[in-house]
């Protein structure tokens, strides 16, 4: 563990030059992901920024849909009335993330950006090409029960943690970010990148660029939504694969559908082939388990000494199907 | 037969004597006893498998803000070399010695700082450069080395034999021929291993002391591995030790922290050092069950009589110190069957030394026929309660004494009633509604009931009250409490004239919070040293009065067979999308002798039991043989029962006399919750979905 310097800013602008003036500087949210990095010497900073005191950290509405502030406690997120009523997906989605302390201090804006949960990621005696760019993969063929099917590269198979951020990308939500060169505005589907030769980077957002709010547009469908985690105790564990989904069934068929896994890749999954199988179709078991074919045709398991990840594809496909059947029930 | 106590105070519900300072937070743990400007100390650790150190070099880490002292092997040699240890014959203390890496996780550096961060900083710091060897690190039962123990770890022999099993298995007409395996399991206690050391060079007289103040399971184990060790008188280490966070075994046998600890203390004299493992650490420095691999077999005749039963055990221990697993003794004493055959072999790695877990070799034993049994009770078509009742000896199968009591079936027949077993469809994967599927399981288990040889106790009248001492443990478990109910029924007292004093190696020697041994070993000193003190001074005693006594030997365990028993009950739901294992009932009944404080019996016995589900659906050390590490080193991926997993568990008991056992009549409350109940929860999977997992632990995986 190194010893690093500590700001505080009053604003994010102050906050945003802090950091982008020094390569070794990063925000800090509510820690509860970065200070334990901090413990394991997975990353080591040399310069804190504090951004909880300065981010705006409230819910407003805005346009119809909801802007939230990037400094809201998960907890209250979850709680908010607006966002049970109209995407209960998103406060499911919170709720069924670590535990009550730490939805108390992790933020909006530093969920999204929590890193992987690869064990050898988080072991810094073992090589990784997330942490130690060129060093190689330790988990290609070690323990892969929690890594993707989805999407991975032959230089990183890591899974992108978070559940609130499946649900985010199931609403089309945007991102809100803060840079040196001012602000800009991306869609949640965008934040997130594949591994491919850059491991390293798991958004596309630049040193020094801040979240400083997430919105979510109006949206009917997500009015009947859900999110569904399968994992490998009760509580407090994170998705061996994880379904965000959200139906619409006008006459008996489906009129509209937004569906995103987690737990299988390196970005939250948007299953847009799966949305594409189940607009129009008549919703049926044998439908649910059409969409989630088509989204898994280039699923690609991993081997690992730990049995490796290839249950994954029954399972979300069975987790998908399940999912569905409950939500097309509700709307009858 | 045992004189026997009148239980006037023993049976009592008495809340813990230590509970408003545990909930206060003013009960201090080793690692924060009172120390003035205590120092802290990190451990520098091999990641390597297999390997010789070339060279380490400490120059940077000494240079480094607030170091006070690095350590280094003594060979290949160079500057900061740790001193010369007196008795390395346990190759677990022989720390910084020699240059050669055993296991990934070996200490082969120390940092003493002024603060925790400096230490930490320091120790990353620390060059050390290795010739790396290719680790032999796989287990298997298919390797050609395997080899078979002296003895395992009770002292019992490796393998056993009696009639001929491969005639029954061959002649049946009912055989169950399955492997089962477990996995490698970490002990995990909330508090992890601790230690704050002070040497002081001119204690005893001038030839220096020691104080240790340790997390522990005995401060009289330590205090004479760490003298032995390092050459000291062991008059001239005390080890103080009032509260444990849990230990289920690992704090049971000292291990490298401790005797580390001492160490750097010696090497910054005069200040205390703190040496916490981090929770990573302790999966590599302080134990853990080994895996293992049973090939159980049972033949019975039509009528479910066992006329073979045998549980042939692979298991891993390490290539720098034995550790032979007791796996085999369930096989050999649960059920009556005239061809019985057990074996024992290990396959020694290049991996951390195993050691003591909560119930080790019963644990993992009792699980593999355990399940057979309920593969047999379904090939037969008969209750698997029947099939046991079919099956229970006369006498001990082993040793054939007789049994000092043997309560299973009246286990087996009040957790029945409790559960609501009468009537179950025996068909497996029958029961789907509310989107899971239901089933139901049961399995028996036992945990021997034994006393250790060595126990001082001292009483002794001060200020008009009695207060006993002996250098006992509690780990939570209540002895603060549950040794006051014993002593006042051995004076024939009040509880509130009495106190017990504990974890303190200035008290008399005791053994270790180990083995179920603990209530039993020191009750059983403490009603002699009461009889002593009465014997000499009457029931008027005057204020100094003081009388010693030793733990007298069980006489009656050369005549009888001596264990606690239990069954346990299991309903589960897997979820029928997904394979999701719930166990919305859990319930235990034991058999325990004479219970001393119902509340925190119930606790140990549900606490057990928790950690059996643990097992059965959850703990999983993921070794990557690759690395040679356990890669799922934390809370967060190492997964123990959350309480949305633990739903409706419960533990009684029924009311057993047994006059052998000791003069309290306990057997024994620390294991036998947890051995048994990974059994019932997998024959509850079997009985949901129709699939017989023989693995642990049951995942969703292996269900859907
Ligand atoms: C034991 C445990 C179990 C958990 N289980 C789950 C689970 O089941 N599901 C789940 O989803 N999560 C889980 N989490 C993760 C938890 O949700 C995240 O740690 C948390 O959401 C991160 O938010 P934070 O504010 O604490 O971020 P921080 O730890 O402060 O920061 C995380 C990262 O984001 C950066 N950052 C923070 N804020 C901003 C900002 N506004 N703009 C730009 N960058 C920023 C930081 O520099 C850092 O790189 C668990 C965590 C733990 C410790
Ligand atoms: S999967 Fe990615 S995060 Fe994990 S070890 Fe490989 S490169 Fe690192």
């Amino acid at each position: 563990m190194r010893p690093f310097d500590y700001q505080a800013p009053a604003d994010a602008g102050t906050a945003v030059a802090a950091v982008a003036a020094r390569p070794d500087a990063a925000f800090l949210g509510g820690g509860t992901n970065l200070v334990d990095h901090l413990r394991l010497g997975v990353t080591e900073p040399g310069l804190l920024v504090d951004v909880t005191g300065l981010l705006p950290n409230g819910i407003s509405d805005d346009g119809g849909g909801l802007r939230i502030g990037a400094g809201v406690a998960n907890a209250d997120l979850a709680a908010d009335p607006r966002v049970r009523r109209h995407y209960p997906v998103l406060a499911r989605a919170l709720l069924s993330g670590a535990s009550g302390q730490l939805r108390n201090m992790a933020t909006t804006g530093g969920n999204p950006l929590q890193r992987t949960r690869c064990l050898y990621f988080q072991d810094v005696t073992t090589p990784c090409n997330k942490r130690s760019p060129g060093s190689g993969c330790a988990a290609i063929g070690g323990a892969t029960r929690q890594h993707a099917i989805l999407g991975a590269s032959e230089h990183c198979i890591a899974t992108h943690p978070s559940d609130m951020a499946v649900a985010l990308s199931a609403l089309d939500a945007q991102v809100e970010v803060l840079g040196p060169d001012g602000e800009r505005t991306l869609a949640f589907g965008e934040l997130h990148r594949l591994p491919g030769d850059a491991p390293e980077r798991d958004t596309v957002l630049e040193h020094g660029e801040l979240i400083t709010a997430i919105v979510l547009p109006p949206l009917p469908v997500a009015a009947r939504s859900d999110y569904r985690k399968v994992r490998d105790r009760a509580s407090y564990a994170f998705a061996l694969v994880s379904v965000a989904a959200a139906l619409e069934i006008t006459d008996a068929t489906i009129t509209d559908a937004r569906i995103a896994f987690g737990g299988v890749a390196h970005t939250p999954w948007r299953a847009h082939r799966a949305e594409q199988a189940l607009r129009g179709a008549t919703p049926s078991d044998e439908t649910f388990h059409a969409a989630a074919q088509a989204e898994l045709a280039d699923a690609r398991p991993q081997d690992g000494v730990d049995g490796g990840n290839a249950f994954k594809i029954p399972l979300l496909t069975r987790t998908l199907a399940g999912t569905l059947r409950d939500l097309a029930r509700q709307e009858a | 037969m045992t004189e026997m106590l009148e239980h006037r105070a023993i049976g009592a519900d008495l809340p813990r004597r230590d509970g408003a300072e545990k909930v206060r937070g003013t009960a201090r743990y080793a690692d924060e006893s009172p120390a003035e400007r205590p120092a802290y100390c990190r451990i520098v650790q091999a990641p390597l498998a297999r390997g010789r150190i070339t060279g380490v070099d400490p120059a940077v880490a000494e240079a480094s803000g607030g170091v006070l002292a690095v350590l280094t092997p003594r060979s290949p040699g160079g500057r900061g070399a740790a001193e010369q240890l007196a008795d390395t014959s346990d190759a677990e203390y022989a720390i910084l010695q020699d240059d050669e890496v055993h296991f990934r996780g070996q200490v082969v550096a120390v940092v003493v700082a002024e603060t925790f961060e400096q230490a930490r900083h320091a120790a990353d710091l620390v060059e050390v450069t290795y010739d790396e060897q290719p680790g032999d690190t796989l287990f298997s039962a298919e390797r050609n080395d395997l080899y078979r123990p002296e003895q395992v770890e009770s002292g019992d022999p490796p393998d056993s034999s009696e009639g001929d099993v491969d005639a029954a298995l061959e002649a049946g007409p009912v055989r169950i021929r399955h492997t089962y395996t477990t996995p490698m399991l970490h002990n995990n206690p909330m508090e992890p291993h601790a230690t704050t050391a002070l040497w002081e060079p001119d204690g005893h007289g001038g030839a220096g002391s020691l104080t240790l103040w340790d997390s522990t399971q005995s401060v009289h184990a330590v205090g004479t591995t760490v003298s032995g060790v390092l050459g000291l008188d062991p008059e001239q280490v005390r080890v103080v030790c009032p509260y444990v966070g849990g230990g289920f075994g690992s704090k049971g046998i000292p291990h490298q922290n401790v005797v580390t600890a001492g160490m750097a203390a010696r090497a910054v004299p005069g200040r205390p050092v703190r040496l916490p493992l981090t929770r990573q650490q302790t999966f590599s420095l302080a134990g853990y069950r080994p895996p293992t691999v049973q090939r159980v077999a049972l033949a019975a005749d039509a009528d479910g009589r066992l006329t073979a039963i045998a549980n042939d055990v692979v298991e891993q221990t390490s290539r720098v110190k034995e550790f032979a697993e007791q796996t085999v003794l369930p096989a050999r004493t649960m059920y009556a069957a005239p061809n019985r055959r057990t074996s024992t072999r290990l396959a020694a790695l290049d991996v951390p030394i195993p050691s003591w877990m909560r119930a080790p070799g019963e644990c993992p034993g009792m699980f593999a026929p355990e399940v057979a049994m309920d593969e047999l009770a379904h090939e037969l078509g008969v209750d698997p309660i029947v099939l046991r009742e079919r099956n229970e000896p006369e006498t001990d199968p082993d040793s054939g004494l007789p049994f000092s009591s043997r309560n299973v079936l009246a286990c087996l027949h009040r957790g029945a009633e409790r559960f609501g077993w009468a009537g179950r469809d025996p068909r497996p994967g029958e029961r789907v509604h509310g989107g899971w599927r239901w089933g139901t399981g049961v399995a028996a288990s036992v945990y021997p009931t034994s006393r250790m040889p060595v126990s001082e106790a001292e009483i002794t009248r001060v200020d008009g009250r009695y207060v006993a001492r002996i250098g006992a443990a509690d780990l939570g478990t209540g002895t603060w409490t549950a040794l006051v109910q014993i002593a006042a029924d051995a004076l024939e007292v009040a509880v509130d004239e009495v106190d017990v004093l504990i974890g303190d190696t200035d008290h008399p020697e005791a053994s270790v919070a180990g083995g179920s041994t603990g209530i039993n070993t020191w009750g059983s000193t403490l009603v002699a040293a009461a009889q002593e003190f009465r014997k000499r001074f009457g029931d008027t005693p005057a204020d100094g009065d003081s009388a010693r006594a030793g733990v007298p030997p069980n006489d009656a365990a050369e005549r009888y067979a001596m264990s606690a028993y239990g069954a346990q009950f299991a309903e589960v739901a897997v979820h029928a999308d997904t394979g999701e294992i719930r166990v919305p009932r859990l319930y235990g009944t034991f058999a325990v002798g004479r219970v001393v404080n119902p509340r925190m019996a119930r606790s140990q016995l549900v606490g057990g039991m928790t950690m059996g589900l643990g097992m059965a659906l959850h703990e999983n050390s993921l070794f990557d043989p690759r690395t040679g590490h356990v890669v799922n080193h934390d809370l967060a991926e190492y997964h123990v029962p959350t309480q949305a997993d633990v739903a409706d568990l419960r533990a009684d008991w029924i009311d057993e006399h047994d006059p052998h056992v000791n003069a309290m009549g306990t057997k024994g409350i620390g294991e036998i919750g947890i051995v048994g109940t990974a059994a019932a929860v997998a024959n509850a999977v079997w009985h949901a979905t129709g699939t017989r997992v023989r693995d642990l632990p049951v995942t969703l995986d292996a269900v859907l």
